[in-house]
């Protein structure tokens, strides 16, 4: 674990520089340690690291630091819940534009790329870049897939991605560079829900075809 | 209720507080006041919690009907509304308070004594732009309800804040990948381009070389300079993301935020790297201005 000032008012904690689920498991148990202490503002888990925000007029960086190491080892008892979601999938067609592209760039059927897709348990790795998009591990290798050289402008909400060897769900309306093979009505996003987001960190999922999927 | 009617909605303008806290796990940035010192000083000039909802106002302002008395206060830049900055100001029922283009930098804030009453989404009233989450851009025939969460007497007239100077220097303390880049951002200007937003204040300049590296998505802080792979440095404002995968030589420091809400496209900085216990310093001073008033 290395720990270093991201800025004057955040610390940037790295397990690791590569990804992993060791390291992973980590970031899991110091972003849930870390959660509602006083003075610390935000938590920003990702692959390896979390960056931990904090007001620089209540804590200082040295605080932090002691608060960070003390919590990373009591942390690695922490057995948080487990919890497998399902995600329905409405696989190609208008859904999944890039269903095809994909399955040519594997070599396989579109069926096959379903199947697969399909089979694999994923774990949400980290929950971030814009409100609630969960970036998944377990992609299965043949599925990874370059992402668009120019992004789309708009992805629609629901859009299930594949960018490069991650999986990924777009729970809003946004721009976006990934390969849209398929699309959910889950929302992922809800902002009076209680937590807002469907999906959290550490938690398994697995892809439902949906009955009648049309290509 | 108290309320005040949108006659014209300016060009992005919106309700802000300081911020929606404690969501980035979930990938929701904080938003909140571009610059929070301007309306943390405006709400504490009208009584009200530095928290409290006001109004943000991008390069060009609102025109307001009140339709009750009010007290207000203008703070920022001087949207040419012909009324003082920095100051209470007394509204009489059914005035208009008409602010036009920017004579300053970016943002001008309105606080109303009472707060603005908004819905708390997720904790806070701030509209995330680029999202909607928690409202979108005022309006025109918006009406806002003004609360009753006023807590002491106005305070009387401020002088501005003293370091006021919008413009050219933005200090910075190194950023987590600073060694990629030694001291390339600090050897030239930097120009605010047009595609600034909310997001992210987009500069052009001198490529920075440092950007070629790999490295996987991580955590970002608000103010964070980014450098995507065409070397043209990114500065990371309110309602950025909450992870990337861009490498960042630096990090505009705290006492500075509010010169990010105040610059505007075609303006130039450059970048001082200043040590922690200076950045920590001069927020220091800040503060102590802001609870002087």
């Amino acid at each position: 674990m290395t720990i270093r000032p991201a800025s004057d008012r955040a610390l940037l904690v790295e397990f690791d520089r590569a990804i992993s689920p060791e390291a992973n498991a980590r970031v899991r148990s110091l972003t849930a340690a870390l959660a509602g202490l006083r003075g610390i503002l935000n938590l920003h888990p990702a692959f390896a690291s979390v960056l931990v925000e904090f007001d620089p007029r209540l804590l200082g960086h040295d605080a932090v630091e002691a608060l960070v190491r003390e919590r990373a080892s009591a942390a690695l008892e922490t057995n948080a819940e487990e919890r497998l979601i399902e995600i329905p999938v409405r696989y190609g067609g208008d859904d999944g534009p890039d269903l095809e592209d994909v399955a040519r760039h594997a070599s396989l059927a579109a069926e096959a790329v379903i199947k697969l897709h399909s089979s694999a348990l994923y774990t949400v790795y980290f929950v971030g870049f814009a409100t609630c998009f969960p970036y998944l591990g377990g992609l299965p290798e043949a599925l990874a897939t370059p992402r668009l050289a120019s992004p789309r402008k708009l992805v629609p909400a629901g859009s299930v991605a594949i960018g490069g060897s991650q999986a990924g769900i777009y729970p809003l309306a946004s721009p976006g560079g990934w390969r849209l093979i398929g699309r959910t009505p889950l929302a992922l996003f809800d902002v009076h829900g209680e937590p807002p987001g469907l999906l959290r960190m550490g938690d398994r999922v697995r892809f439902v075809p949906m009955e009648g999927w049309a290509r | 209720m108290n309320q005040v009617r949108v006659i014209a909605p300016g060009l992005e303008s919106s309700i802000q507080d300081l911020g929606r806290f404690g969501w980035a796990h979930f990938g929701v940035s904080a938003a909140g006041a571009a610059d929070a010192l301007a309306l943390r000083a405006g709400n504490l000039l009208v009584g009200n919690a530095e928290n409290a909802a006001g109004l943000e106002m991008t390069l060009m302002g609102v025109e307001l009907e009140f339709e009750s008395a009010a007290v207000i206060a203008l703070t920022g830049s001087d949207f040419g509304s012909g009324l003082p900055l920095w100051t209470p100001i007394e509204v009489p029922a059914g005035d208009r308070v008409r602010c036009a283009a920017t004579r300053g930098g970016a943002r001008c804030y309105l606080s109303v004594r009472g707060g603005i009453e908004a819905p708390k989404i997720m904790g806070s009233a701030s509209a995330h732009l680029t999202t909607g989450v928690g409202g979108g851009r005022l309006r025109k025939g918006d009406v806002l309800a003004i609360g009753d969460a006023a807590i002491r007497r106005p305070r009387k007239a401020a002088r501005g804040f003293p370091y006021w100077n919008p413009a050219t220097t933005l200090r910075v303390t190194p950023g987590p990948q600073a060694e990629w880049f030694g001291e390339e951002i600090y050897r030239s200007a930097y120009t605010v381009s047009e595609e600034s937003s909310r997001m992210g204040l987009r500069l052009r300049g001198q490529t920075l070389t440092g950007a070629g590296g790999h490295m996987i998505s991580e955590g970002v802080s608000l103010g964070a300079v980014q450098a995507p792979p065409d070397g043209q440095p990114i500065i990371l404002f309110v309602d950025h993301q909450t992870t990337g995968g861009y490498p960042k030589p630096a990090n505009v420091i705290s006492a500075d935020f509010w010169r990010l809400g105040q610059m505007r496209p075609r303006d130039e900085i450059r970048f001082e790297c200043v040590t922690i216990d200076q950045a920590l310093r001069f927020l220091q001073e800040q503060e102590e201005w802001l609870y002087s008033l």
